[in-house]
């Protein structure tokens, strides 16, 4: 059951070929043999997914299941569950237990979907490869000495290693899409405002979204369905209808016009993962569409961009872990000045305080009108560069990031780290919406394309996706780890 | 050396929503610790805020109640700082683009003359949470009940020039927001406080002196003496060849002093930055005319109409105007009795007077607006005299009766005016006063006027206080006359 996608459990569940129990405790069992290696939950909540699953399986009785109902899935930690523990990867809140659910969770609930458990993370989602995680990093299935990817790495490997068919990750700069490329998922980031961030622990405010992350597009397509929507208590979610993103899965992709920016197949970029990408290109060609060359031209402003806005707003929301009401708190302190300095000192890994420290400058008196305000004018321009190549082609294709996951401890230096986002970051500043596919491979390792639409074209994008996956078996290979262990 | 002062007041209104400015929780004042902080207020992980509508309109309100300017757009920032009872460890306020522009108030000085003061600008915010210092063995306690309630903070420009424009100003904003009714206005729990911006400067010249910052000051009476200290200790410093240091200070009312808390050197950078989680406040003009089409009638407004109108002294028409309250019991006593200065006569005279002496306000008035008014009905139609008056008033305050009438009725003190009636009491207090009526037949004649007092009041007792008063004395005259 560990290699199929949720339409295939759905069909699966629906003919009685086993019960939601059955299913779940198969995985449990198999994240039970396999996770020892990955790392890739921080928690599994076996006791409360088999609840869930004898509810999902009490409701199918009674005839009263719906298209998810029983369907098992995983969480990223960022995602506040009510009575389970939410670290956010942090040691900050290794013993913070959320009192509420998430928006998400709690829709996904309401679908009658199963959680299996918490999965690992960079800590407060401040990451591109799994490495800044108090719980340790996650391995890649296709290669343990590779990493695979950040901040949503764990959900990524556990969908690849085959633990669960699918998980929920949150994408600030690349944090679903370069992870679901280095383990050969697929992975969509939303429209910013498609899914309430209510209860998914902040980073960047103005950047942060939940998506799915899962085996194919049409998964991706039915979880996007339950998770969308307007929610009274997030101001930002967009009160805009929920089309079925499945409805035009199958259209045809005949006169599609695709832009190739230029930008994104430059310097940096690995000879492999260019020629993996534009064979998808001629796969989408052969389909029916059209390809040509367009330009994002503020696109190397992107990254000193979110540099300052991401560490600026991630300095004010990570103010509230003081110490004083939940999570970490030093022991003795000697005064209030103390109890803040140590709390923080302990509970934040060096990455987070780097950002911190990042974002406090960024926004102090004197500096906040170079760093700040200018990088607002630049986030203008650079969502100014995607809507005026949107008015020329219906979606951007390019790679979701510059090499195949590397290896573990690779990448020490920081700015090296952040320079793997640099085909993803513009499109969090843009708000429009982006989805990675596995589309070959390179080493070894899987190489993901990266298709891109305008603000709340997820539908197009998904439908995108798909015609390429029937097209093509990349997103049905498994890792040998997954394989060897069936 | 004349020194002149300078003063500005950065006003904080408690709005009164029912709900927190950012969540759904309770305002109410006085709840166990912490049972009005729901899962937003405490910035749990992952929260985030709604603004409240209700918190926008009675902004814009008090906007429109000062003639100020409505911008637009407005948008909340972040003030970053920590402190254990600001649980998100910034403040959500609003730095760059504020609800209300630039409008101002009228004050009333008092010699009767008014100064108009201008606003800068009032914001919204979140007013934090109190941290308990006591009771907790030497640990702090925080309850967050108020974090989250929603703040209007009015900020004037440095244009009072003495303490008691200070007070009269601050009175001004607390008459403005109780009339709106977007505040309780009640200065002990804290719904209303002021930050004093003081500093004093040589007479004639035009620059500012250094200021300091009086925080959190929570009545009319201590912004008065807090300013006078402060002046004070300015002036006394700048004489003796110091200077003033720009700082935040705290005055201490038992003391009597202000106290410096932090210099300029220590004081914090905020750090604003547009909050993420909020959307701009965007006012469409349909919102703004509609709210100020609703807008009750404002005291500046009701002073001169009670001036105008009614007739009323400018004196009267101030103080009858001062809050909403005073003003719609004056109007319900005006309504019922039908004149405006009788009216307003008893209102500022026994009622106040009563009011007063059990410390009770208006609202608390055990005699209502409908009862005083029927009560001034019965002396302007001559039903009851004056004192008899004060006799169904008292009556009334002690709930000895449910109307003017029926007290006037049980306790027979409807005036008496029928002329042969008084005549006979008269003749009686003449027969029973020989000595009196030898003394006034033989006093000069222009002394005879003070004499007739000891005969009216003989009358009156004998009438139990209900014969006309002015049928008593002509009556009089003319027969101790006609004994002369």
């Amino acid at each position: 059951m560990h290699d199929k996608t949720l339409t295939e459990l759905a069909a699966g569940l629906a003919a009685g070929e086993y019960s939601s129990r059955e299913l779940t405790q198969s995985l449990l069992a198999r994240i039970e043999r396999l996770d020892g290696s990955l790392n890739s939950f921080i928690t599994v909540t076996g006791e409360q997914a088999l609840e869930a699953a004898d509810r999902a399986d009490a409701a199918r009785g009674k005839g009263e299941a719906g298209p998810l109902t029983g369907l098992p899935l995983a969480l990223k930690d960022i995602f506040c569950t009510r009575g389970v523990k939410t670290s956010c990867g942090s040691r900050m809140l290794d013993t913070f237990t959320a009192p509420y659910d998430a928006s998400v969770v709690e829709k996904l609930a309401a679908a009658g979907i199963v959680s299996l458990g918490k999965t690992n993370m960079d800590e407060f989602a401040m990451g591109s490869s799994n490495e800044n995680s108090f719980y340790g990093p996650v391995k890649n299935p296709w290669d343990l000495a590779a990493v695979p990817g950040g901040s949503s790495g764990g959900s990524a490997a556990a969908v690849a290693a085959g633990l669960v068919p699918a998980a929920m990750g949150t994408d600030t700069g690349g944090s679903i899409r370069q992870p679901a490329a280095f383990c050969g998922i697929t992975g969509l980031k939303p429209t910013y405002g498609r899914v309430s961030r209510y209860g998914m622990i902040a980073y960047a405010s103005s950047l942060d979204q939940a998506g799915p992350m899962a085996r194919s597009a049409a998964d991706c397509a039915q979880l996007l369905g339950a998770i969308a929507g307007h929610d009274l208590r997030d101001s930002t979610s967009v009160a805009r209808g929920v089309p079925d993103y499945a409805a035009d899965l199958d259209a045809p992709l005949s006169g599609l016009k695709i832009g190739l920016p230029r930008e994104y197949f430059g310097d940096g970029l690995s000879p492999e993962v260019e020629g993996a990408v534009r064979e998808a290109i001629k796969v989408y060609e052969s389909l029916g569409a059209t390809v040509r060359e367009v330009s994002l031209p503020h696109t190397h402003y992107a990254i000193p961009a979110y540099y300052v806005i991401a560490p600026a707003e991630a300095s004010s929301n990570l103010s509230r872990f003081d110490g004083v009401r939940f999570g970490h708190r030093c022991e003795a302190p000697a005064d209030l000045i103390d109890l803040y300095k140590r709390s923080r000192a302990e509970g934040f890994g060096e990455e987070v305080k780097r950002r911190i420290l990042i974002g406090t400058h960024t926004l102090s008196e004197g500096f906040f009108d170079a760093y700040y305000k200018k990088a607002q004018q630049v986030r203008r321009l650079i969502r100014q560069d995607f809507l005026d190549a949107f008015e020329e082609v219906d979606v951007l294709m390019g790679p979701a990031s510059p090499t195949p996951a590397f290896d573990l401890g690779a990448n020490k230096d920081p700015v090296s780290m952040y320079l793997q986002d640099i085909y993803t970051i513009a499109v969090n500043l843009a708000g429009i919406p982006g989805i990675s596919v596995p589309a070959g491979f390179a080493g070894g390792r899987p190489v993901g394309l990266q298709i891109l639409g305008t603000h709340f074209a997820e539908a197009r994008l998904l439908n995108v996706a798909h015609q390429f996956q029937q097209a093509t078996d990349w997103h049905l290979r498994r890792p040998a780890l997954a394989e060897e262990s069936a | 050396m004349q020194w002149e002062t300078v003063i500005g007041l950065e006003v904080h209104v408690q709005l009164a929503t029912r709900s927190k400015i950012f969540s759904g929780a309770s305002t109410a004042f006085g709840a166990e610790p912490n049972t009005q902080a729901c899962a937003v207020d405490l910035g749990l992980p992952g929260v985030l805020p709604v603004l409240n509508e209700a918190a926008v309109a009675m902004a814009v309100q008090f906007g429109l109640g000062i003639h100020a300017e409505i911008p637009e757009v407005s948008v909340f920032d972040r003030k970053n700082y920590f402190y254990p009872d600001l649980p998100k460890g910034y403040q959500t306020s609003q730095m760059y683009q504020p609800i209300v522009g630039p409008g101002e108030v009228e004050i009333t000085l008092e010699d009767g003359s008014t100064k108009r003061i201008r606003v800068h600008h009032a914001h919204l915010e979140e007013d934090a949470g109190k941290s308990l210092h006591e009771d907790f063995h030497g640990m702090t306690g925080i309850d967050l009940n108020r974090a989250g309630t929603p703040l209007l903070e009015i900020v004037s420009e440095p244009d009072m020039r003495s303490a008691k424009e200070a007070a009269a100003y601050l009175k001004a904003i607390h008459s403005i927001v109780t009339y709106l009714g977007i505040s309780d206005g009640n200065m002990a729990e804290g719904s209303m406080r002021c930050d004093v911006n003081v500093s004093v400067r040589p007479a004639g010249q035009e620059a500012f002196g250094t200021r300091a910052e009086i925080k959190n000051v929570n009545s009319f009476r201590f912004v008065e003496r807090a300013i006078a200290f402060e002046v004070e200790r300015q002036i006394e410093l700048i004489e003796d060849g110091g200077e003033v240091v720009q700082e935040t200070r705290l005055y201490d009312p038992e003391a009597d002093e202000t106290r410096s808390m932090r210099t300029k050197e220590e004081a914090n950078d905020y750090r604003y930055f547009p909050c993420p989680d909020l959307l701009p406040v965007v006012l469409d003009q349909a919102y703004v005319d509609h709210l100020r089409d609703n807008l009750p009638e404002l005291p500046a407004e009701k002073r001169a109409r009670f001036e105008g109108e009614l007739g009323l002294s400018a004196y009267d028409a101030g103080v009858l105007s001062a809050s909403r309250a005073m003003a719609e019991y004056f109007e319900g006593v005006k309504d019922v009795c039908g004149d405006a200065k009788l009216a307003a006569n008893w209102v500022q005279g026994e009622l106040s007077g009563a009011l007063n002496r059990e410390g009770l306000a208006i609202d608390d008035s055990p005699v209502s607006a409908v009862q005083l008014g029927e009560l001034v009905a019965r002396v302007k139609d001559e039903t009851i005299n004056g004192k008899a008056a004060k006799q169904v008033f008292q009556a009334l305050w002690h709930h000895e009766g449910d109307s003017a009438d029926a007290i006037i009725e049980a306790k027979g003190l409807k005036q008496v005016t029928d002329t042969g009636a008084i005549e006979a009491m008269i003749d009686q207090v003449i027969a029973d006063s020989p000595a009196q009526v030898a003394q006034y037949r033989d006093a000069e004649p222009d002394k005879r006027g003070k004499m007739i007092g000891y005969f009216v009041g003989q009358v009156m007792k004998a009438s139990r206080g209900t014969a006309n008063p002015q049928q008593v004395n002509a009556l009089l005259k003319e027969k101790l006359d006609a004994l002369c």
